[in-house]
């Protein structure tokens, strides 16, 4: 994975709260096997209303999406992530994740930064003012800044430290082989396998 | 201070735990879906690494499968590849998978508990949010996302934070006519979808104590649509009875070690919850949803809300969203929402118990022209005792159809779809928009209120129904 330290880019509103996996990617395009090429399937039913906030060439290019409350509810379809990153997405803002929405943006290195509602309104109004404006994500100092705009965001330690070293969760992992070992040797054996 | 049982299950399954960082979990049981795996096989393999415990990795065919024509290849190419790819994948890397056509294929998290596999005090994972379910045995259980998949499959292990407890504690008994599904859509629309955010929910009480393993399934399934990780229920004589004598279940001596075991697995009464929520059973009543998320629910008796009435901006706007989207209008009452599909099935509600209920309502009773009504068993074997009961001989007679096993119309991955602007009365878990179907519009409900529903075209409860004579 690559490191991740700071992103500037093209902000984009996204006026909704509750936006659900099944709205972020349809069933549909999960019964592909590939782990790429999702950038049509993003937001596939909104997309398909030329007023849609996406599809207005005011916002073309535009790497930060800027969400209502509980982002990435529902189906833990991680194929989401694959999906905003796929269309171009760095970072999604919001002011609370679905837990396993945001445990998935971790690991496929999608910047999942919690602010505060009140801030992610100073964006919304910031970017339709001045549609193409640019954010700064700054994950060494965990900070968003935009124009008139400086505020710290959440974002789990860990997670930080890992996007910052661009560490892969297994490799860290495999690093423990004997704890996992010396644990399984003690597991009781009336505990089931599957064949 | 004493621990909650979430806790207890946590602790047993910690393999190392250091000062800031997460704790490395084990992961006694795998659960693996043609949908959510591909990637991460595809990601082991240019690693050059193999499935650690395959023994403790169980795979079957549910999402994308058809609940017709089985014998013959899958019609959709790009379904049929990604089943295909799974086949591969298990051969390849020595994971037990129960293939369409096999007596023990179905829905993921209705295959487990009725091998046996799923039981107390284990963690239990899969690629699907629905994971939740197994947390009705007492089991630390929940949904995770392809790279975890890949990462449980290298190592068996997980990275995880320790997550909030929740204590739901249902006071009194239900009363005749609402069921589990009821119970949970109620405690839903009551926290919200996003109330259970960062917590394992206990569920706790006499209405729930009172309640069969599938009842307990059906609520723990659906914790996820309360915005939480996992659902549980302490295991208790209901629950060692429902294990007891499946095929992966301990036999012996070993039996009584697990039983000894298991007996411990519950909440002390020192233990302190970060939060509570008190329900009080005799106040329930048939629920059903009328908008876009499994929050936007009501009992039936009542009316579509108006948004107006509504102080919280941002929930009266999702309202008329939902509203709309629904093609429905504020203050309808909502039984007089027509409907013109029924879908009995899914891993919320597909048990036999489920077919049953469905079953006694359709008994003797006709499906109206104007609906059409799927009855899809969780697993082959469900189906076959469904058979054995002439339950499907009820269904036949009344005009429903009688379908092989898998996902089907819950997120309608095959093709058992929603048209748009088709209206169903689903005894599934999600009724987002699309869900069923583009443009389909999904409204959630018990198996008794869909059957009801069917008879009549309309959202009705068995209580609406005039007697069979």
């Amino acid at each position: 994975m690559d490191k991740f330290t700071t992103h500037t880019g093209v902000g984009v509103p996204l006026r909704r709260s509750n936006v659900d996996t099944d709205q972020i990617i349809p069933a549909v395009y999960l019964k592909r096997v590939t782990r790429h090429g999702y950038e049509d399937a993003l937001f596939a039913a909104w997309r398909s209303d030329p007023d849609f906030v996406l599809n207005r060439a005011e916002h073309a290019g535009a790497t930060v999406l800027v969400a209502g409350p509980e982002f990435g509810t529902g189906s833990s379809r991680e194929h989401a992530v694959w999906a905003l990153q796929d269309f171009g997405f760095a970072v999604v803002l919001s002011s609370s994740f679905a837990d396993i929405f945001r445990g998935n943006a971790g690991k496929g290195g999608l910047l999942a930064a919690v602010v505060p509602e009140a801030v992610i309104e100073r964006l919304w109004d910031l970017l339709e003012a001045q549609p193409g404006a640019h954010i700064t994500v700054d994950l060494v100092n965990g900070r968003v800044q935009a124009d008139g705009i400086d505020e710290p965001f959440e974002l789990d330690e860990y997670v930080r430290w890992r996007l910052i070293e661009g560490l892969d969760d297994v490799d860290i992992t495999l690093t423990h082989q004997s704890d996992i070992s010396a644990f399984e040797a003690a597991r009781p054996d009336y505990l089931p396998t599957t064949q | 201070m004493g621990r909650t049982l979430a806790e207890k299950v946590w602790e047993s399954h910690i393999v190392r735990r250091a000062e800031g960082e997460p704790d490395l979990l084990y992961i006694d049981l795998h659960l693996v879906h043609e949908v959510t795996s591909p990637q991460a096989f595809d990601g082991l393999r240019a690693a050059g690494r193999r499935v650690r415990r395959p023994d403790l990795t169980m795979a079957t065919e549910d999402h994308n499968v058809p609940t017709v024509d089985i014998d013959k290849p899958i019609a959709d190419p790009v379904s049929r590849t990604q089943v295909d790819t799974l086949r591969v994948n298990c051969a390849e890397f020595g994971v037990p998978l129960y293939s369409l056509g096999a007596i023990d294929q179905g829905i993921v998290h209705v295959v487990g508990p009725q091998l046996g596999l799923t039981q107390p005090g284990m963690t239990v994972v899969c690629g699907d949010s629905h994971t939740s379910t197994h947390g009705a045995f007492g089991a630390l259980a929940f949904g995770i996302g392809t790279s975890e998949v890949e990462h449980v499959l290298a190592t068996q292990t997980l990275p995880l934070k320790p997550f909030k407890t929740m204590a739901i504690t249902v006071k009194g008994q239900l009363p005749a006519d609402v069921t589990a599904k009821d119970l949970i859509l109620a405690v839903i629309a009551q926290i919200g979808t996003g109330g259970g955010q960062g917590y394992v929910l206990e569920y706790r009480g006499e209405a729930i104590e009172s309640l069969s393993m599938e009842a307990r399934m059906t609520i723990c399934n659906m914790s996820i649509e309360a915005g939480a990780r996992a659902g549980m229920i302490a295991p208790d004589q209901t629950t060692f009875d429902y294990v007891q004598g499946r095929p992966r279940a301990p036999k012996g001596p070993q039996w009584h070690e697990a039983v000894a075991a298991w007996r411990e697995l519950a909440t002390d009464s020192d233990a302190v919850f970060d939060h509570e929520v008190i329900i009080d059973a005799q106040a329930l009543a048939p629920f059903v949803t009328w908008g876009t998320n499994p929050g936007q629910g009501l009992p039936l008796s009542e009316c579509v809300p108006d948004p107006a009435a509504i102080d919280d901006p941002g929930q009266a706007n999702s309202a008329r969203r939902a509203i709309e989207y629904m093609g429905l209008r504020p203050g309808m009452p909502l039984r007089e929402i027509p409907v013109d599909t029924v879908f009995v099935g899914s891993c919320t509600n597909g048990r036999i118990e489920d077919l049953r209920a469905a079953a006694e309502v359709l008994r003797g009773r006709q499906v109206a022209d104007s609906v059409r009504m799927l009855v899809v068993p969780g697993s082959v074997r469900v189906r076959l005792q469904a058979e054995a009961e002439g339950l499907d001989d009820v269904f036949l007679e009344s005009g429903a159809e009688w379908r092989q096993a898998g996902c089907s119309m819950c997120l309608a991955m095959n093709p058992d779809k929603l048209e748009p602007g088709e209206r169903s009365a689903s005894t599934s878990n999600r009724n987002f928009e699309g869900r069923q179907g583009p443009g389909g519009r999904t409204h959630l409900v018990s198996p008794q209120v869909a059957a009801a529903t069917a008879v009549l075209g309309h959202l009705a409860s068995p209580s609406d129904l005039e007697a069979v004579h």
